[in-house]
């Protein structure tokens, strides 16, 4: 496996966007890493029930 | 998917903006509201029966039978609405709103509003003022003399200002009264301001004792909600024309009545979806607490259905006074606003937010999508009959009405 960009990456300045759970993005703010917390939820909050319904109906 | 749902929306919120909302005229129940009759009393939110109706609801209806003249006092006005000689009745099926209990009867004056484009009407009562008052469920002697007067005394009069001055244009004033403060539904100073700048030139050339005249000033002086009860059938017959729109889901009514919160969607017709009505989040008068509280009551939420009340706070950020939260939460909430909504108001603006339009035409399938609700301030009344008023501030709907009507939407709608 070539590691080479991974490694590449961490050399710069990281600016991270985070979607889900925010206590990720806390965790990176904690250690002075740029963070922008997505405003994300899954469709129908997760709800497996309208989900359905809402693909019934093409969303 | 048996047919376009964005097409049906886009039709049902173009009727919503092209609507033309006007004050046409003043008279009572029993003349103009259609079906109305003299042991009706009509009601805010989805249908309800006297068994289930909360404190503040039968209070109101104690309030109106004596006022009726069909009880002496309370006992009989309950003896008389558990008879079954009483029908019961939404405002919402008699082409009217109204605010908290919204009990209205066969004698009392009721503003005339009209949709211009579309040539629908609108009804509802003239507002009693803060406090002690019936659609708070209070319904003590100065209670109905209050309504008295407004039926002999401010509405006659009122009525004779209107006609010496011609209709007045609902849309420009509400449109005007968001410029400068209001969200017309819990802030409505500005508004009542604006309406009493229309009419006070007419009112001083009436051919009427100038200490009733000035009697009139004062009561809509003293009473900021006194444009509530115009931008409530203002919303109602701007929305109506959106209703039963083939495959949109567009909420056209919101209501709630004290016990059950209800929903009717365009595409859906005139079915209603209810659940228990929730509690109020707010600020209480002196001497009062959340204890006191009933549940969430009232139609005043068509406000909100046509895209300004709690659509609109961040034009009112005093608003937060009355109804609780921060000036930053009254702006957060318009934004979230624009989540559920398929339109931005063409005519009710915000200067805050770079003058947009107000987020316009709640979609019941970006509500299930997003999983959030739309935001309501109101009004919260005492949970017993006969007490009034004890605070206002802000409601969300209970999720599980806007559930049931996305799976008859999908049913009817749906591969």
């Amino acid at each position: 496996m070539n590691v080479k960009p991974i490694n590449e990456l961490f050399e710069k300045e990281l600016v991270v966007i985070n979607m889900g759970l925010e206590s990720f993005a806390d965790n990176l703010r904690d250690v002075d890493v740029k963070v922008l917390q997505m405003n994300w939820k899954p469709p129908a909050g997760g709800n497996k029930k309208i989900a359905s319904l809402l693909a019934r109906l093409g969303r | 998917m048996k047919v376009d749902i964005d097409k049906a929306n886009q039709e049902a919120v173009s009727r919503i903006l092209k609507a033309k909302p006007t004050i046409v005229d003043i008279s009572t129940a029993g003349e103009v509201v259609p079906g109305m009759k003299k042991n009706l009393i009509l009601h805010a939110g989805p249908p309800l029966t006297w068994d289930r109706m909360c404190g503040p609801m039968r209070g109101a209806v104690i309030g109106g039978l004596i006022y009726e003249g069909l009880a002496k006092n309370q006992k009989e006005a309950e003896e008389l609405a558990a008879s079954g000689d009483i029908e019961f009745s939404p405002w919402h099926h008699h082409d009217g709103v109204g605010p908290m209990a919204g009990v209205a009867t066969y004698s009392m004056p009721v503003w005339i509003l009209e949709n211009k484009t579309f040539g629908n009407k609108a009804y509802c009562t003239l507002n009693e003022g803060l406090g002690k008052v019936l659609r708070y469920g209070a319904f003590s002697d100065e209670v109905i003399a209050k309504l008295k007067w407004m039926e002999t005394e401010l509405a006659p009069i009122l009525k004779k200002a209107i006609e010496k001055h011609g209709e007045i244009d609902m849309k420009n004033l509400i449109s005007q009264a968001l410029q400068m403060g209001d969200e017309g539904h819990n802030r409505n100073r500005a508004g009542t301001s604006l309406l009493i700048r229309e009419l006070a030139p007419y009112l001083v050339r009436l051919d009427e004792d100038r200490e009733k005249i000035a009697k009139v000033l004062e009561f809509m002086h003293s009473n900021d909600h006194f444009f509530l009860n115009l931008t409530m059938p203002a919303a109602k017959c701007t929305v109506e024309p959106a209703a039963n729109i083939e495959g949109s889901s567009i909420i056209y009514t919101m209501a709630r009545n004290g016990t059950d919160f209800g929903i009717r969607i365009s595409g859906l017709g005139d079915r209603w979806f209810t659940a228990p009505a929730t509690m109020v989040d707010g600020l209480y008068l002196p001497g009062f607490t959340a204890k006191d509280a009933a549940p969430d009551i009232g139609d005043s939420v068509i406000t909100e259905t046509s895209g300004i009340g709690g659509f609109a706070m961040a034009a009112a950020p005093a608003i937060v006074k009355f109804v609780g939260g921060s000036p930053k939460d009254a702006v957060n909430f318009t934004k979230q606003m624009y989540e559920i909504t398929v339109a931005e108001n063409d005519t009710y603006q915000i200067p805050f937010l770079d003058f947009r339009g107000t987020p316009t035409g709640i979609d019941l399938l970006k509500i299930m999508e997003t999983g959030i609700l739309p935001r309501i301030n109101t009004g919260i009344a005492h949970k017993d009959p006969g007490v009034g008023m004890v605070g206002a501030g802000l409601v969300k709907p209970p999720m599980k009405c806007f559930e049931d009507a996305l799976e008859a939407f999908a049913d009817k709608y749906g591969d």
